[in-house]
């Protein structure tokens, strides 16, 4: 598409219009060409107009989540946990594995802020090198769970029919499990590790985003606009990539900024029961489940990774609050 | 209303069927096996000594066989010895703790269901005054937290800044608060943001403003008009709430020492107890589809447009 927005891969003008204008969707499929939607050949002045109420709802989003004060202090300390753990190597005062015998469990003093573990490793340095397992497990667990859950959720609301029967089947009975539940029972299965961890998040977590694409999917495969669109010759790929999917966009980008504190916390809960991170590796959660066992006497080996859990899942549920506030019509 | 009952207990046949399949598939679909010395409280021995054990726990059989061994007997309830426990039967075990894990995860029901309503009809009615605040954020504190982060804060201010309750045990009430405080709070959040949108919603509602117009005072206004209309949407609710405090059991009840069934949610994994994992797996399942068809239940009786 040749007026599509440089660089964001889908074309908001395009997707985004029907639903702000419905009567602008079955008028265009009369005067558009058959290579490219409807939006192509339509009048110069629509076509602008049309682009701008678009983008707008993009654009306006963000506005409003910028606005919006506690959304934007958890977009900072998101952006400074990002930081953290991208340059983890070169923020931690010591490596993490480090270990001094002399000093066991000490309470924070100047040589250690945090003070040190049962090993004598400086906790801080283990803080910081938690925090990129923690985004890396929070980010990259929701990749995986997009890549599997979009796709299926789509082909199965879009196929209907046996397949989505029994797809639909299937979520339901994943969804009868308690998730945790299942993530442990693969876990302890597979063995701890932060593949594992991976795989275990991507079987359970698909289903819920396959569910909300596939609820998607079935009210936008009616409409008008697909109609057209399948009219004019589109196939299944297109059809799904460029004229539904686009349109499904908004309640999956607040189902992915939910789902990656809920990774977090998985991970955390998995590695607080010891089944997560293998050690020496840090992770938040095992520093917790390992320092909560003598809270009465060191408290600070579990205070702080609990401190640091605490205001990076505070940060992301803001955050997520604020994105989903903005991008939601009814609140404009 | 009978037939939707019974269809939908029906329903659960195949599903906890499912369950159970899934369960056991992910168990042997993965490489390790009881015997293996690598298991948690497993001897190393030798490969006769393991044929041995695996001809006695059924374990040489084939898995389509062993599979149907598992549910003919779980039907009556057996479960089998546990693999770690070895002198105890699962059924027993679960006997002992279940009671323990349900008296805790009702009591935390009860608190996040009377809080959360309380939170969320306060903030409502005081809409962006100081009690809304209030219960927003201890609503998003409960949500976002997990609760074996808030264990380690409420342990902190309740039991070392201010010594008011023990750090763990289960022997007096007075062991019960901190635990029940723990795993109330994520769903109490919850409601109580449920219950202020819904609240919301139905107190700019014409009824009620007819309510007012015809000179009832607020209380009856808020009680007898708006909350029972407002409730509908929290019911939903309490369904995946149960199994929010089912799983988050096993954190407060390893944090706080307290001997339910959550304790043997990972001994039994990590230690490939068999018997005992398909045991509590299909325990919460079973509880947690029943509890679901309860609330729908409940739905239908609060609403009276629904129909089954």
């Amino acid at each position: 598409m040749a007026r599509s927005t440089p660089g964001s891969g889908i074309n908001p003008g395009g997707g985004l219009r029907p639903s702000s204008l419905s009567e602008g969707a079955s008028t265009a499929p009369s005067d558009a060409s058959p290579s490219d939607g409807w939006a192509g050949q339509s009048p110069a002045s629509k076509v602008e107009q049309s682009r701008a109420r678009g983008t707008s709802l993009w654009r306006d989003g963000v506005r409003r989540l910028r606005r919006n004060r506690l959304a934007v202090a958890g977009g900072v300390v998101i952006v400074l946990l990002c930081l953290i753990a991208i340059f983890a190597d070169v923020l931690m005062p010591l490596p993490y594995t480090k270990t001094n015998f002399g000093r066991l469990n000490e309470a924070p003093s100047r040589d250690y802020p945090l003070g040190t573990d049962q090993l004598g490793r400086d906790l801080l340095s283990r803080m910081i090198y938690g925090a990129r397992i923690s985004m890396l497990v929070g980010l990259l667990s929701q990749v995986i769970i997009v890549s599997i859950g979009v796709p299926i959720g789509a082909v199965s609301g879009y196929l209907g029919g046996r397949a989505d029967l029994f797809i639909t089947r299937f979520i339901d009975v994943m969804y009868a499990f308690p998730r945790l539940l299942f993530v442990i029972l693969v876990m302890s299965m597979l063995g701890a590790g932060l593949f594992n961890i991976f795989i275990a998040i991507g079987l359970t977590g698909w289903v819920g985003i396959a569910r909300q694409t596939r609820a998607q999917v079935l009210a936008l495969k009616e409409k008008e606009f697909v109609d057209a669109a399948r009219g004019l010759g589109a196939g299944f790929s297109r059809l799904l990539g460029r004229h539904i999917l686009p349109n499904a966009l908004t309640p999956l980008v607040v189902a992915v900024t939910f789902g990656i504190p809920e990774a977090i916390f998985t991970e955390a809960a998995l590695s607080f029961i010891g089944v997560g991170i293998n050690p020496p590796t840090p992770s938040w959660g095992q520093m917790v489940g390992e320092g909560q066992q003598f809270i009465r006497s060191y408290w600070h080996l579990c205070v702080f990774p609990s401190i640091a859990i605490a205001i990076t899942m505070l940060a992301f549920t803001f955050f997520g609050d604020g994105v989903r506030d903005a991008l939601d019509p009814k609140l404009k | 209303m009978f037939q939707y009952v019974f269809s939908r207990l029906l329903w659960l046949i195949p599903t906890i069927l499912a369950m159970a399949l899934v369960t056991f598939l992910v168990m042997h679909a993965t490489p390790g096996s009881p015997l293996d010395p690598v298991a948690e409280g497993a001897n190393p021995l030798s490969p006769e000594g393991q044929k041995a054990l695996a001809k006695y726990y059924g374990l040489d059989k084939p898995l389509y066989e062993q599979f149907w061994i598992f549910v003919t007997k779980a039907m009556r309830g057996d479960f089998g010895y546990s693999f770690v426990y070895k002198t105890r039967t699962v059924a027993e075990i679960l006997r002992e703790t279940f009671p323990i894990s349900l008296f805790l995860g009702s009591m935390a029901l009860v608190l996040a269901v009377v809080g959360g309503l309380t939170l969320g009809i306060l903030a409502a009615v005081y809409q962006n005054r100081g009690w809304d605040y209030v219960s927003v954020s201890l609503a998003t504190v409960g949500v976002a937290l997990p609760n074996f982060v808030l264990a380690v804060f409420l342990i902190i201010l309740f039991s070392f800044i201010i010594p008011l309750f023990p750090t763990g045990g289960w022997d007096s009430p007075r062991d019960w608060v901190l635990p029940t405080v723990t795993l109330a709070l994520a769903p109490m959040g919850i409601i109580a943001r449920f219950t202020r949108a819904s609240m919301l919603e139905v107190i700019r509602a014409d009824y009620t403003l007819t309510a007012r117009a015809k000179g009832l005072s607020e209380a009856p206004v808020i009680f007898k008009h708006a909350l029972k209309n407002a409730l509908i949407p929290v019911v939903t609710l309490l369904g995946p709430l149960f199994a929010a405090v089912g799983t988050g059991s096993f954190f407060v009840e390893s944090i706080f020492r307290v001997p339910g069934m959550g304790r043997f949610f990972v001994l039994s994994m990590t230690g490939r107890d068999y018997p005992m994992i398909m045991a509590v797996v299909l325990t919460y399942g079973v509880f947690l589809a029943v509890m679901n068809l309860v609330v729908d239940l409940a739905y239908g009786a609060l609403d009276p447009r629904i129909r089954y």
